[in-house]
């Protein structure tokens, strides 16, 4: 159904929980107010915590197309706005060449039918709900990030040729970032800001329940324990949801029921990707008596 | 409205405390609070630190400061939400009522939590934290103040001290011992080590955690005592990167590592694109003839060099001596973890003897680890132990005198406080005429420089720059400029 449903916080959250995304209050309420208040969303946090699933549940759970947007260096404007569709203005040309004066052709090549919609000119012109993502923010370059703002906060477009296109309905947006830079403060001030972190022991069973299929609460526990005591271990890269999730999976796999020393240490390398990260765990972990 | 104007101090609030709250994000919060009612706390508190906190590192000062202004709102208002907080609510009356001197019992469960012998509420607090019963926990949080935290209004002491009464009274220190006994008595058999050690890690969070319902508690009465303003003043922390390296706590440390490793990569990232997008240098006329060939020999397309610049050699000469150590210990940490930036980073520590201590680093991944080695291991001490810039220094030049050449970069790291040693400045001055620069780099306010025993300026004279660093953000700062 439209977004416009949501009425309250608990709302968004039991309407996540039921496509499989388990929110936790802040991630739901930030959720809410930016619909409520129309306003884009800056998720940051570390990688694997479910930033960009946050984006592709609430477009899931609203009904609304998702239109991604993912960012790299050196993205420019012919990729994230609009581009002339050049080829097929030369093909007009060259058709009929006698028949119109300039002026007509002038007109006619800058008309919709050449233009070609990148992402964001996308969700702003289109007719039906949408939810846009603009994944991984922080790679493009500093100056790349103005083009955003006019879309950010007036939901326009504007193209010197056609003038500017103004959103039909505002599409809830979504903008994601590993906080490998610092973000402007131009976008910054625009978004509402979520962080993301690591959930808490509780939810992340809850998730590891919900994502994994056939797996024993049991097992889902003992699993997500193991987790939240390496994460608290000073490491180079802690262990993301999903790996937990890869983690919980192998578990199953190896027909394991009860995680014991033995097999947490052999099974580490799918939670750590880091050599030096994985012997600390062992050593924490295993306690040799 | 009364929102609106708690709002307005409570803006100011973080304001002062130096979070950086524009207009817009003033006047989004004030619709947010519109949307969201007060009465649902938690989304209310997150739809304020949505509008206004745009910076992770910055939410527990955010926190604090919301705690304090808005943790009243709920009993003074009496709109606890019954179904999730009938408990709380009851509890709060409770207290009040004992506050005011009248404290007799009104229900049975009270009665009950007052009537109990000091011996009883740990017993109860115990079975609490062992079955990790969180309304309980909040209950006897309330209880343990109201009783041991000997609070009288008007009081001029800081909160701190009515924690520590708390907790002492509670002997909260023996409890993870008790708690883990107790489970290894309620399971049949021999637990695994693994298993322990996952049990203790929980009881440590639910102690954590009772730590924090008791300090809320001690807040909120002395929000109720003294207002919200003057407690905010009191609670005034700095945020992580301005913590003064030389005064930091010990928490304050935890989180400036915390801060630490994501200025670290968004520095190195920043670095590595400045010098990717550098300007563009002069003409290649090789470059312009080769691709001339393709438009008949006219140079159509100017090919220009790209300057790149030679990565520095670094050598850090760091004083680890007690009072600027910590200092010492980040200023390496963040030299090395952006050292894919300088062609080669060597580092040497002393107190008044001087040793190399690149090794450590060069052995492990692990920067933490290697700071730890470099403490326990490197061979700084020559006499007694005492900062003795003069004598290291001259060591210094003795043993690495002559690795110092014009791509080397020094960094002197220290207080300057000499012990009224003999500065032996003419090291320094030897250091300028070979290196390329040398930089001293002072953790001290400037105002302390040069005063009782510290000569950097008889240092500082011989070199490229002095600079204060007494916080992230300055250290920051001059690293980026240093590259």
């Amino acid at each position: 159904m439209m977004s416009s449903a949501f009425t309250t916080v608990a709302q968004v959250r039991d309407g996540l929980k039921k496509i499989n995304y388990l929110a936790d209050d802040g991630i739901a309420g930030v959720v809410y107010l930016a619909q409520r208040l129309g306003k884009p969303v800056l998720i940051e946090g570390p990688a694997g915590t479910g930033k960009t699933q946050l984006a592709k549940s609430v477009a899931e759970l609203t009904g609304a197309r998702l239109i991604r947007l993912q960012c790299y260096e050196g993205l420019d404007e012919s990729k994230a706005l609009y581009e002339w569709n050049y080829k097929k203005q030369l093909l007009r040309i060259q058709a009929d060449k006698k028949s119109d004066s300039w002026s007509e052709v002038h007109d006619d090549i800058f008309s919709d039918e050449f233009l070609l919609t990148r992402p964001l000119l996308e969700a702003i012109s289109a007719p039906d709900p949408v939810v846009l993502l603009i994944d991984e923010v922080d790679r493009v370059e500093v100056e790349t990030e103005a083009l955003l703002l006019e879309v950010l906060s007036e939901y326009q477009v504007s193209i010197p040729e056609l003038g500017t296109i103004t959103a039909k309905q505002i599409p809830m947006v979504f903008l994601t970032s590993n906080n490998t830079r610092e973000l402007s403060e131009a976008l910054k001030r625009r978004c509402l800001y979520l962080h993301v972190d690591y959930p808490d022991m509780e939810r992340e069973k809850e998730i590891v329940l919900a994502k994994v299929p056939d797996i024993s609460a049991n097992l889902a526990d003992q699993s997500a324990r193991i987790v939240r005591s390496i994460r608290q271990l000073d490491l180079k890269k802690a262990p993301s949801v999903s790996e937990t999730l890869d983690w919980a999976r192998t578990l199953i796999l190896l027909g394991v029921d009860h995680i014991d020393a033995q097999q947490a240490k052999e099974t580490l390398h799918v939670l750590l990707k880091y050599q030096t990260d994985i012997a600390k765990a062992a050593k924490e972990l295993s306690v040799d008596e | 409205m009364p929102v609106i104007d708690l709002m307005s101090g409570f803006v100011v609030e973080l304001r002062r405390a130096g979070l950086p709250v524009s207009l817009t994000e003033n006047l989004d919060a004030m619709e947010a609070v519109k949307v969201i009612p007060i009465e649902d706390r938690e989304a209310f508190k997150y739809a304020l630190g949505a509008t206004l906190v745009k910076n992770s590192s910055h939410w527990r000062v955010f926190e604090t400061i919301f705690e304090v202004y808005f943790s009243l709102r709920g009993s003074q208002y009496n709109i606890v939400d019954p179904s999730e907080d009938q408990a709380d609510e009851f509890w709060r009356d409770e207290q009040d009522d004992a506050q005011l001197g009248k404290g007799e019992g009104k229900g049975a469960g009270g009665g009950g939590l007052e009537a109990l012998t000091p011996e009883e509420l740990a017993n109860m607090l115990m079975r609490a934290l062992m079955q990790g019963d969180q309304a309980m926990m909040r209950a006897l949080a309330r209880q343990s103040v109201a009783r041991f935290a000997g609070m009288e209004p008007g009081r001029p002491v800081g909160g701190t001290y009515y924690l520590y009464r708390t907790l002492r009274n509670l002997d909260l220190d023996n409890m993870l011992a008790k708690l883990l006994e107790a489970n290894k008595a309620s399971t049949q058999r021999e637990s695994t080590s693994l298993e322990q050690r996952l049990a203790k890690d929980e009881y440590e969070m639910r102690i954590e955690q009772f730590k924090k319902e008791v300090e809320a508690e001690i807040r909120r009465r002395l929000v109720a005592d003294r207002g919200a303003e003057a407690m905010a003043k009191t609670l005034r922390k700095p945020l992580p990167e301005d913590v003064e390296f030389m005064h930091a706590s010990r928490e304050e440390m935890q989180s400036l590592k915390k801060a630490l490793f994501p200025l670290t990569r968004k520095l190195a990232a920043r670095l590595a694109r400045k010098r990717r997008h550098g300007r563009k240098g002069p003409l290649d006329f090789r470059n312009t003839v080769r691709h001339s060939l393709s438009y008949g020999g006219v140079p159509a397309e100017p090919k220009f060099k790209y300057p790149r610049p030679a990565k520095p050699e670094l050598m850090v000469v760091a004083d680890i001596s007690g009072s600027v150590a910590a200092f010492a210990r980040f200023t390496l940490m963040l030299v090395y973890a952006i050292q894919s930036q300088f062609s080669k980073v060597r580092s040497f520590v002393f107190i008044d003897g001087i040793d190399e201590v690149t090794k450590h680093f060069r052995a492990t991944e692990d920067i933490q680890e290697a700071i730890h080695k470099v403490n326990t291991e490197a061979d700084v001490v020559w006499v007694d132990g005492h900062s003795d810039y003069g004598h290291a220094f001259e060591v210094f030049w003795e043993r690495y005198g002559k690795d110092i050449n014009p791509k080397t970069t020094v960094l002197l790291l220290g207080d300057a406080r000499n012990n009224y040693h003999a500065s032996q400045s003419w090291v320094v001055k030897e250091m300028r005429k070979h290196a390329r620069h040398v930089y001293w780099l002072n953790p001290e306010p400037r105002s302390y420089w040069n005063t009782g025993d510290s000569i950097v300026g008889e240092y500082g004279g011989n070199t490229d720059g002095v600079y204060e660093c007494r916080n992230l953000r300055q250290l920051e700062g001059f690293v980026e400029k240093l590259v």
